[in-house]
């Protein structure tokens, strides 16, 4: 038997557009494609001398982190500015939620509110379906990354910054390195690859720190970096949260360097002109070196900008099918 | 002296290897005849069984009524109509009430609420430690003497292996049975679903299932040592079976129930953060479910429970971690039930012994047949009819099931209590 999948409608409206962004499961190539596609027209707009475009005008954005983050949330009240949004920042991890409303009631006041789109952070996976599921009919929710379970957007926005580099995926080898375990980038990363036909998805970590039954996901997995680097034309690294440190998962520091960490050495065992990605913020010297970091290969600050026209094309995206031009 | 026949129907009775059209027939509340009608037999009362089977009243070794303590989900009034409408005259409530089931006076109070509610046979299983904080043993004979059938320490953990051990010898020494739900805790931690691949897909934190096997293991190297008999209470894997075959190969005195809901959905069944699926333990692979039934089929699991545990709607409403574990399950019990002996070579026969004449056994009880001279607890069903879960019928304040809103088959239309009947369609 197939196993459930996250039903892709709940995603999508009536007519097959986007509405809600809480996952990649489900997408079609199609769909994800278009995303990109939609990104693209954005991105050059940073550029110009006016950096705005009237699409969201008269609509309410609000940014619900209950769990801290500086730079998703920033990009995302970018991109909301610049499509002409009104961007409301509400930070609940030292708001509503400690004084025991529940995460329903914080919704519901919000909506009284008369907002149209929530941009949801959470530390518990399934928290951004739950408000998805629960919330008013006329509101969008685009996840911005929920416990273990997926970050759509920055997956979104690393697979512009691989189109851009290396225009289709068909043929494409990339491995993810890190703490795949707790990470829900790894997971919206792995499934939106296999959605967009890349040839081979490969995990690089020790087995603390991946999931159980990890290939179910759809990748190899591989416990040293000389195998699963070889031939490799995209390398991943993963942020590695301290607190994984000295409990059990991991010895130290050094040693996890040693193994999985990223060095002008290890680069050479992938493909020449491989490049290398991380979602940041970077921990240098614990799961990548400088030298590699700010290196001729890394396109790390490149996702930096590109994440914000791809949120943008999400964003507008969402916004439409719920009836912005109506 | 009242008198009821019971007459047309299917007699099932696995205790007494009964399977045959024919009468029951109830006096005063005690079974007097089955099978043929007696012949100076005057009933005050007929129920006409045709096209339904007759057989003894389920005994349920794991239903929470959520009284005393969170009311909010159910009290003993709405859980023991529920019991009663799922064909279950029998009960063993696991000690985690609040305050726990630790003191003579909790028992007394749980038995005025039964005798208030008109159901009778609520069994409390005792708290095998003070407060169920798994530190220092409880007055286990002092429980005893007040009602406990069993003493257990519900889903929670002891502290030390040392103390199960000297909890087993307390136990023991006053002929109680342990009712154990095997979890290594420290394994298990935050989990919330089986640590597989739906697990690893939704990032949701795992539930291995060592978590359970590491605990069989341990248990069951403590049975030996102490001689206590030890009941595994809702066994959830394939390791699980195959160290319990094990164990009773040579020679241990062990039993194990497994939920019927273990024995129908897995990992696979599930809708991604849908918290009706929220159960622990939690619903394992395939290969563990087939384990199960195989289990069941060759004797290995003794018994099947409902593991009824109602929840209040706020319980089941959040992001899937956040939300409480368990499934409202009474009703539900004898459809599923049915329906392992649609899908699987185990008869109808056996699946009802496994509701009946298996735990009275595990119980000792002189309960769970249709035997002459023993109080008629009886079942009566139609297992034909199909039902929708959740409509007109259902009594459970729980509405938190996976199986709500479809249909299942096989109906109770009459449960009798001591001859009392406490159900009727």
């Amino acid at each position: 038997m197939q196993p459930n999948t996250m039903s892709a409608n709940l995603q999508l409206n009536e007519e097959g557009k986007l509405k809600h962004f809480l996952s990649i499961e489900g997408f079609s190539r199609e769909m994800l494609t278009e995303i990109l596609d939609t990104a693209a027209s954005f991105a050059g707009m940073s550029e110009q001398q006016v950096k705005k475009v009237p699409l969201l005008r008269g609509k309410t954005i609000t940014n619900l982190f209950f769990e801290n983050s500086t730079r998703t949330r920033t990009t995302f009240e970018l991109a909301a500015t610049r499509l002409s949004a009104d961007v409301l920042n509400i930070n609940i991890a030292t708001s509503a939620t400690s004084k025991g409303e529940s995460l329903l009631d914080t919704i519901r006041n919000l909506e009284a509110m008369h907002v149209d789109m929530f941009v949801v952070r959470h530390a518990i996976s399934g928290a951004a379906h739950f408000i998805a599921e629960n919330c008013a009919q006329h509101i969008s929710v685009i996840n911005a990354g929920d416990g273990r379970h997926a970050h759509p957007t920055q997956a979104m926005l690393d697979m512009f910054t691989i189109r851009q580099h290396k225009h289709d995926f068909d043929n494409l080898k990339v491995a993810i390195i890190g703490d795949i375990l707790h990470s829900r980038v790894a997971r919206s990363q792995i499934q939106a690859l296999n959605i967009l036909g890349a040839k081979e998805v490969r995990v690089i970590a020790p087995k603390t720190l991946l999931p159980a039954q990890v290939e179910r996901l759809g990748v190899k997995a591989y416990h040293n970096m000389e195998q699963g680097l070889d031939d490799i034309d995209v390398i991943i690294m993963l942020r590695l949260q301290k607190e994984r440190m000295n409990s059990a998962l991991l010895p130290s520091e050094s040693e996890y360097f040693k193994c999985f960490g990223l060095s002008a050495h290890k680069v050479k065992l992938a493909k020449p002109d491989a490049i290398v990605m991380h979602p940041g913020p970077i921990n240098r010297g614990v799961e990548i070196e400088s030298s590699v970091a700010d290196g001729p290969q890394s396109v790390i600050l490149q996702q930096v900008s590109n994440g914000i026209a791809v949120r943008m094309a999400i964003m507008s995206m969402a916004m439409q099918s719920s009836g912005v031009n109506q | 002296m009242s008198k009821l026949l019971i007459r047309g129907g299917r007699i099932i009775d696995p205790a007494n290897n009964l399977d045959r059209q024919g009468s029951v027939s109830v006096a005063d509340g005690n079974i007097i005849a089955v099978g043929d009608e007696l012949e100076a037999f005057t009933p005050d009362r007929i129920i006409e069984a045709e096209q339904q089977i007759v057989c003894p009243g389920f005994i349920d070794l794991s239903a929470r009524l959520r009284e005393p303590g969170h009311t909010r989900k159910g009290n003993i009034q709405s859980e023991t109509r529920a019991a009663a409408a799922a064909g279950v005259t029998t009960l063993c409530l696991p000690p985690d009430t609040n305050p726990v089931i630790d003191t003579p006076a909790v028992v007394e109070y749980i038995k005025d609420k039964s005798e208030k509610a008109g159901y009778e046979q609520i069994l409390p299983i005792g708290a095998l430690t003070q407060r169920l904080a798994g530190n220092e043993i409880s007055s286990m004979f002092a429980l005893k003497q007040a009602g406990c059938i069993a003493v257990g320490n519900a889903d929670l953990p002891l502290t030390k292996l040392q103390i199960l051990r000297r909890a087993m010898e307390y136990a023991d020494s006053h002929g109680l049975l342990l009712i154990y739900r095997p979890n290594e805790p420290s394994l298990s931690a935050d989990g919330c679903a089986h640590d597989g691949a739906f697990a690893s897909r939704y990032g949701l934190p795992g539930i291995p299932a060592a978590a359970e096997t590491v605990a069989v293991a341990q248990c069951l190297e403590l049975a030996q040592l102490t001689g206590c008999r030890v009941h595994f209470s809702r066994i959830s894997c394939k390791g699980s079976v195959i160290k319990l075959q094990q164990a009773k190969k040579y020679g241990l005195n062990v039993t194990a129930d497994v939920a019927i809901h273990q024995l129908h959905l897995t990992e696979d069944d599930m809708i991604p953060f849908d918290s009706a699926y929220h159960v622990d333990p939690p619903f394992r692979s395939d290969s563990d479910k087939q384990f199960l039934r195989n289990g069941l089929v060759n004797g290995t699991i003794d018994a099947i429970c409902s593991d009824h545990q109602p929840h209040d709607l706020d319980a089941k409403l959040g992001a899937f971690p956040e939300t409480q574990a368990g499934i409202a399950a009474l009703e539900t019990l004898l459809p599923l039930t049915l329906r392992l002996s649609r899908e699987h070579p185990i008869s109808l026969t056996q699946s009802i012994a496994a509701l009946t004449e298996k735990p009275a056994k595990i119980l000792g009880l002189d309960k769970g047949a249709l035997t002459p001279g023993l109080g008629a607890d009886i079942c009566i069903f139609a297992p034909e009819q199909s039902w929708l879960v959740g409509h007109d019928s259902w009594q459970s304040a729980g509405k938190n099931t996976p199986f709500w809103n479809k249909s299942l088959q096989g109906k109770v239309t009459h449960t009798l209590q001591a001859g009392r009947t406490i159900y009727q369609q």
